[in-house]
């Protein structure tokens, strides 16, 4: 324990010269990890491992009993014999640096009004000064979809590293998807107005899809002509046709769920990924002939009934996993920014609840990574691939033992270092020299 | 509608003519007339344990003169053989709304209103005792013929609006009388419910805690009043006071409310009588225990449409268990000796009224019950006993004259006489022609099968076996049927018209389609007895299925409530948060709900013996901040609230104490939200899954209230409206207190110096402030006005004994020690409003490490079910250490809330609460295998499996039989999913 205070001390007096949230510089000379386990996120642990990194990408990666490097002395070694390296975690579908204080609404940007609007841009109000964003990082969360909300189709998501000075520096990719939340199939009646409150069938369902139907085939209609004037949602959506964009698609009900595969099927999508499917296990099944992944409801929530066994979200995961269906985690729900940063702790629950833990792993690297389309570069510790990984002290899924001591995006080497860290030494300081 | 009208035709007998004796009549000569009306052969029910198997009922002047076997019969006297018929008093539905409009709700203004509208009267406009019904009510003849045909003689009606009602009126159902002779009693009752009044849109109370401590405080002002200490005019208190003595009739609607209301009524000695919600099956004891008389609502839920399977599965097993359950309530009741009355209130129409009565006898209530609840019972509630009921003598003349047995379905019911007046609901001389018809025209045999209804009929004709299109009409012993012919192309039919004789034979002629006419006639084929015997045998048979009861009645209820048992657990790591510190490979023996004995290789041959290698024993994980099992979080009608207390609103059926176990979850503090400076009242309770609301409160608990700080006391987050409840600033918040403090004095030293003072509920509690006997846990965030509160308490010299959610507690831990208040925080959130911005996970370490007693709360019942992993959030910000990190959330929230005495640490002596863990308990991969309170394992892993299992079998097979429901062509019911919304603070 001690070794830790020590350890996130003498950060702190090392970077007092400078702003905390300042973005790192590039990697500018190899760095070597070496006697850490490393755990891939594909699957695979290294017990005793060297990774060496140059230029912001991985090198080499190495059991050690088996491979000795020579490492060269311009080299920045570290030793982490005992502790773990991980992939950077990735949040798929966040609001993170769109909105910063839930109740003020002049910090909230995640969702513009309006029902199509497909050409909305989350990235461009990304806020990477976010205090929020930068309380990822001590936690081992590095990267993230940034996900507009609202509308029926609520615009385009864009992927971005979190230690970045401006919105273009953050971006990892652009425009990735376009999101879209399917009609409910059940509505509630309005009691403020004395209508019953209980949950029923949604009569304007049929329309609704319609609706979004009739979006496509005009999107679709719009593609075969001159384009001209220049229709801005149409345009927006072509990327989903020709494969530069996904279509996230957030339903959570087993009903809405076969009806929006089979949408995105009959409008040629070339690849679709359901958001919240909290039902999804009911229709793993499909979900699996049909190659369509799952950003699964936040693990910490509870049941939606009060017949619903009582672990029923916490073991979702396994349940979609056991049938083949790809799984990414996410925070989505009451408070969901701040509350991102316990992805790990998600990915922990879900082994508490059947998975094993490098399995569990992969809901939050490696998965999110493929399903993001980004796992060329991001997803698992593997040569050719960023840099993007950090060492914990202990298991970084588990509270009790992430404690993260360096923190590399892209081979630059990241600040731990937070407006909450910083009130902490403050107030910690204040106490010790009052004593 | 219509329909229904003309079946129902009044006599005008001239012997019902009651004209006031003083009343100048000017079309006529004054007639009196003195006759008299004899029933004579009937079987006669004066009351239901009181027959007459052959009797007579005479009557004169709307009342009932005699009954008897052998009674006089003055010579002028019409007589009326009724043989082989049966005579019952009509029914009494004694809570109604009859011939009073409900007023229609008013538009609230932009903000909330927090003043009455009203002056003269009691300052909560929701309080009318003042209102009359009387002065409201018209008769209502359209609803009146409805009520006399599903049997009811006399209606008892109030204004079915506000808190307190004012009285009520007892009417009968004259429809050829005037209000002279109708109202049989002016002030039959006064009238009290948990729901405000649509005519005012004054804020409080928002919550039923706040409903039952306005009435408490308006009987302690009522009788402050009465004494003559009130100098101003209270026109409402006056009302209350002289309607004292009436029947006192409580709207509570369900059985958690039941008890609710009688919890009012108790300390003030009055035992109201009460209308139930029809689930007081489930805890029919604690119902019983009430003593008190019951009004009790029939409208049982229809079989939900569960064809639609995706709908289907948001039907929860609570809901579609009281299917099958919810007719059982009156038989449940009448077993357990409850006095009740029935009543059609809930229901959309009184015609639902029989088939739901006889859906309850189906279900087991007894026929003699079924009539005590309809007549005898509700006039004894109304001290009428002697005018209604039964038909003793002096009594109305309300009767029904039926074919038979009331309450079996075959039974017609011919006429609903009431004061003497007739109605006929049914021709009593028409024949019954129902049954099976054989006749032949045109040198081919038909069969003819009449049933249906009396007034209703339907024919089925058959001939070679195949069923003819019919129709048939049946009036004045006139039939007329047509039916198609044999060729159902052509459109074409045959009609009959023929008169029934007295053998109920069928004479006449026939039409057919070629114009010819040829004679008619149709024998009677008597029903075969045997066939009819083992149609009824069949009948009786199939006995009702009835779900099996659990507690709760829901989801993961158990069929019996667990007991506590002695159990050795062997061989586990036992964080004992004592001295003693973790104990790796220990027993702890568990006994009479105690910890017996803690060491190790022990062995007691009575133990239920635990293998527990590898796993750890904790004490059970206390909440201080939670929101679950209460049907109330928020009294926000006004900026104080310390009135209410969360112990008169308990939920125990509330799941989320089941998933708190499954996340090792023992006790909870369960506090008022934050919407005002003071709030209320906590409940701290035992997650002792099954057992009753009040079972689960701490036995001498110790006594809390709520207070809070910051944006949620001043209404920041309500809307841009909500500007007029002071105070609008955190400037405003201390002046509150001060302002609070300073009358609780005042006050304290008024009642403690003898002199009379009018008590007043926040008074006192705020007193028990003053006089250590109460403690604060008080919701805030910033340091200005936590710094603030500790101030204002030393002013009045006590402490503040709880900072909870506390995130700024960081700030000012120095001060906070040295105050000695505890600290009972969030692990990590913040960022959901403006004054959590500067909110850090390590502030429990800080405030920790500052000598604060520091626990780590939820606020969240998602979140509180992992509470052992928030704590574990503290070794990561700011380096607590593990032994310290899990007191955060037993034996620390068990000292702030005064309980670690009996909680909070395995240590010998105390109960027996405690958690065994898969895993390291602090850490994520570690279930809770076993909750155990007081001994009794409330929680387990594997017997939630089990359950999982059964629950999903149990739910299969009531949509069977709800479908076989289906298509046996009973009605259905759309399905409703009912959703518990997850509560907060900010929880309304």
């Amino acid at each position: 324990m001690k070794n830790i205070q020590n350890i996130l001390l003498t950060l702190f007096c090392a970077s007092l010269t400078y702003a905390q949230q300042t973005p790192a510089p590039k990697q500018s000379k190899t760095v070597a990890i070496v006697g850490a386990t490393a755990h891939i996120g594909n699957g695979e642990v290294i017990q005793n491992s060297t990774i060496l990194f140059t230029d912001g990408k991985i090198s080499t990666i190495v059991n050690t009993d088996e491979i000795k490097i020579k490492i060269g002395s311009d080299v920045e070694i570290i030793y982490a014999e005992g502790k773990h390296v991980y992939p950077g975690f990735i949040i798929p579908n966040s609001t993170l640096g769109l909105v910063e204080i839930d109740a003020v609404r002049a910090t909230e940007d995640d969702a513009e009004i309006g029902g199509m609007i497909p050409h909305v841009r989350s990235i461009i109000a990304y806020n990477t000064e976010s205090k929020i964003v930068e309380s990822m990082r001590p936690n081992g969360v590095l990267l993230g979809q940034i996900t507009p909300r609202g509308g029926r189709i609520s615009g385009t998501s864009s992927i971005v590293q979190f230690d970045a000075w401006n919105w273009e520096d953050a971006i990892v990719k652009e425009d990735d998807g376009i999101h879209m939340n399917w009609p409910s199939s059940y509505t509630r009646g309005r009691w403020w107005l004395g209508e019953d409150a209980s949950l029923k069938l949604n009569d304007k369902y049929s329309d609704q899809v319609a609706e979004v139907t009739s979006f496509f085939n005009e999107t679709k209609a719009y593609a075969e002509g001159d384009k001209s004037p220049t229709n801005l949602p149409y345009k927006a959506t072509q990327g989903l046709f020709d494969g530069s964009k996904k279509l996230y698609i957030h339903v959570d009900d087993e009903k809405g769920i076969t009806d929006a595969i089979n949408f995105s099927r009959e409008n040629k999508v070339k690849s679709m990924v359901i958001v919240g499917g909290e039902e999804a296990y009911k229709v793993a099944g499909l979900l699996k002939q049909n190659n369509i992944p799952v950003i699964l409801h936040r693990v910490h929530s509870r049941p939606d009934s009060e017949d619903d066994d009582y672990d029923l979200p916490y073991k979702t995961a396994k349940l979609l996993v056991d049938q083949g269906v790809l799984v990414a985690l996410q925070a989505d729900g009451q408070m969901e920014r701040m509350n991102s940063r316990n992805l790990p702790f998600y990915a922990g629950t879900t082994v508490a609840h059947g998975l094993t833990k490098e399995k569990a792993l992969e809901l939050i690297t490696l998965n999110p990574a493929k399903i993001l389309g980004i796992d060329k570069d991001y997803g698992t510790l593997e040569t050719g691939k960023s840099a993007t990984l950090f060492i914990s002290e202990g298991d970084a899924l588990d509270m009790r033992t992430n404690q993260l001591t360096h923190v590399f995006i892209d081979g630059r080497s990241v600040s731990l270092e937070t407006h909450q860290t910083e009130l902490w030494h403050r107030y910690d300081e204040k106490y010790k020299t009052e004593k | 509608m219509i329909k229904h009208y003309f079946t129902i035709l009044t006599f005008l007998c001239s012997l019902t003519l009651f004209a006031q004796d003083y009343f100048p009549k000017n079309d006529g000569v004054i007639s009196k007339n003195t006759n008299y009306t004899a029933f004579t052969n009937a079987k006669i029910y004066v009351s239901p344990t009181q027959v007459i198997e052959k009797g007579t009922l005479l009557i004169k002047d709307g009342k009932v003169v005699a009954t008897g076997a052998s009674i006089t019969i003055p010579k002028n006297t019409t007589i009326v053989d009724v043989s082989g018929k049966s005579i019952y008093p009509s029914f009494i539905d004694i809570y109604s709304d009859f011939g009073i409009e409900k007023p229609k709700r008013q538009g609230g203004g932009r903000s909330a209103q927090y003043d009455p509208s009203r002056t003269g009267y009691y300052w909560n406009d929701h309080v009318m005792p003042e209102n009359n019904a009387i002065e409201k009510f018209n008769y209502d003849s359209k609803k009146a013929d409805e009520l006399i045909k599903a049997g009811f003689g006399v209606v008892n009606t109030h204004i079915q609006d506000g808190i307190v009602r004012g009285t009520g009126t007892l009417i009968a159902l004259n429809n050829d009388g005037g209000n002279d002779t109708r109202v049989l009693d002016a002030k039959s009752g006064q009238y009290f419910s948990f729901s405000k009044s649509n005519t005012s849109s004054q804020s409080y109370p928002t919550s039923i805690m706040g409903a039952m401590a306005l009435l408490r405080q308006m009987y302690y002002d009522a009788d402050w009043y009465a004494k003559g200490n009130v100098k101003t005019k209270d026109l409402s208190l006056e009302a209350l006071n002289s309607n004292k003595s009436l029947v006192q009739i409580f709207e509570a609607g369900s059985r958690q409310n039941d008890i609710r209301a009688d919890k009012v009524g108790d300390l003030f000695n009055i035992q109201y009588v009460i209308l139930g919600g029809g689930d007081e099956f489930e805890r029919i004891d604690e119902v019983k225990a009430m003593n008190a008389s019951m009004i009790i609502p029939i409208n049982f839920p229809d079989a939900y449409d569960v064809e639609n399977a995706f709908l289907a599965k948001n039907l929860s097993l609570h809901d579609m268990r009281g299917w099958n359950q919810k007719p059982t309530n009156p038989k449940v009741l009448a077993e357990n000796n409850i006095s009740f009355a029935l009543t059609t209130h809930d229901l959309k129409s009184p015609k639902e009224f029989k088939s739901n009565l006889m859906r309850a006898i189906k279900f087991g209530l007894s026929k003699d019950k079924a009539l005590e609840a309809l007549t005898l019972i509700p006039a004894q509630i109304l001290g009428k006993s002697d005018k209604i009921g039964s038909l003793k003598n002096g009594t109305q003349a309300n009767f029904l004259i039926t074919s038979g047995d009331i309450f079996d379905e075959k039974t017609t019911v011919y006429e609903n006489w009431v004061q003497g007046n007739k109605n006929v609901i049914e021709d009593i001389n028409k024949k019954d022609i129902r049954g099976t018809y054989e006749f032949s025209l045109a040198g081919e045999s038909y069969e003819m099968n009449i049933k249906g209804e009396l007034s209703k009929l339907k024919s089925e004709v058959t001939s070679n076996e195949k069923t003819r299109g019919s129709k048939i009409s049946y009036v004045d012993d006139w039939v007329n049927v047509a039916f198609t012919t044999q060729d159902s192309t052509k459109q074409e039919f045959i009609r009959i018209v023929a008169n029934v004789d007295d053998n109920k034979n069928l004479n006449g002629k026939a039409m057919l389609p070629n114009g010819m006419e040829t004679s008619f006639f149709a024998k009677s084929k008597q029903t075969d007895s045997e066939e009819k015997k083992s149609d009824e045998k069949k009948a009786d048979s199939t006995a009702e299925k009835v779900s099996p009861l659990t507690y709760p009645n829901k989801a993961f209820g158990f069929k019996e409530i667990p007991k506590p048992e002695t159990l050795l657990f062997k061989n586990a790591t036992v964080w004992t948060n004592e001295k003693d510190g973790i104990l790796e490979n220990t027993d702890v023996l568990i006994k009479n709900g105690k910890i017996a004995q803690i060491g190790q290789n022990l062995s007691v041959a009575s133990a239920k013996v635990i293998d527990a290698t590898g796993k750890h024993l904790t004490a059970g994980v206390i909440d201080e901040h939670s929101h679950i099992a209460t049907s109330a979080v928020n009294e926000s009608g006004q900026n104080s609230s310390a009135e209410v207390t969360i112990e008169d609103v308990v939920d125990e059926t509330d799941i989320d104490i089941y998933r708190n176990l499954a996340g090792g979850v023992t006790s909870i503090q369960i506090l008022h939200g934050s919407a005002n400076p003071i709030g209320g009242r906590s409940a701290i309770i035992k997650l002792k899954w099954g057992e009753s609301a009040q079972n689960l409160i701490y036995k001498n608990s110790p006594k809390f209230i709520k207070f809070a700080l910051g944006e949620n006391v001043k209404q920041s987050n309500w809307g841009d409206t909500e500007t007029n409840r002071f105070p609008q600033t955190r400037m405003g918040v201390e002046q509150v207190y001060i302002d609070y403090f300073t009358r609780a004095k005042a006050y304290s030293d008024l009642k403690k110096s003898g002199k009379p003072y009018r008590k007043d509920i926040e008074m006192e509690t705020l007193s028990e402030i003053l006089n250590k006997e109460r403690f604060i846990t008080c919701h805030s965030y910033v340091q200005s006005e936590i710094n603030m509160l500790m101030k204002v308490t030393e002013k009045f010299n006590f402490e503040v004994n709880t900072f909870t959610h506390i995130l700024e507690g960081y700030k000012l831990a120095d001060k906070m020690a040295a105050h000695g208040v505890g600290g009972s925080t969030f692990s990590d959130w913040w960022a959901y409003k403006y004054e959590v911005n500067d909110a850090i996970p390590y502030n429990a370490a800080i405030m920790h490490n500052a000598g604060v007693t520091v626990a780590i709360n939820s606020d969240d019942a998602e979140m509180s079910r992992r509470l052992n992993q928030e704590a574990a959030k503290t070794i990561k910000y700011g380096g607590v250490s593990e032994e310290e990190a899990l007191k955060f959330v037993t034996l620390n929230p068990a000292k702030l809330l005064h309980i670690d005495d009996r909680v909070g640490s395995i240590k010998v002596g105390k109960d027996a609460d405690v958690v065994l863990w898969t895993d390291h308990p602090l850490s994520i991969y570690a279930k809770a295998e076993k909750t155990i309170i007081e001994g009794a394992t409330y929680f387990d892993l594997k017997r939630d499996e089990q359950m999982q299992n059964e629950m999903k079998a149990e739910k299969s097979e009531l949509i069977n039989d709800m479908l076989k429901a289906k298509n046996e062509g009973l009605k259905t019911q759309p399905i409703k999913k009912k959703e518990k919304e997850l509560m907060h603070c900010d929880s309304e």
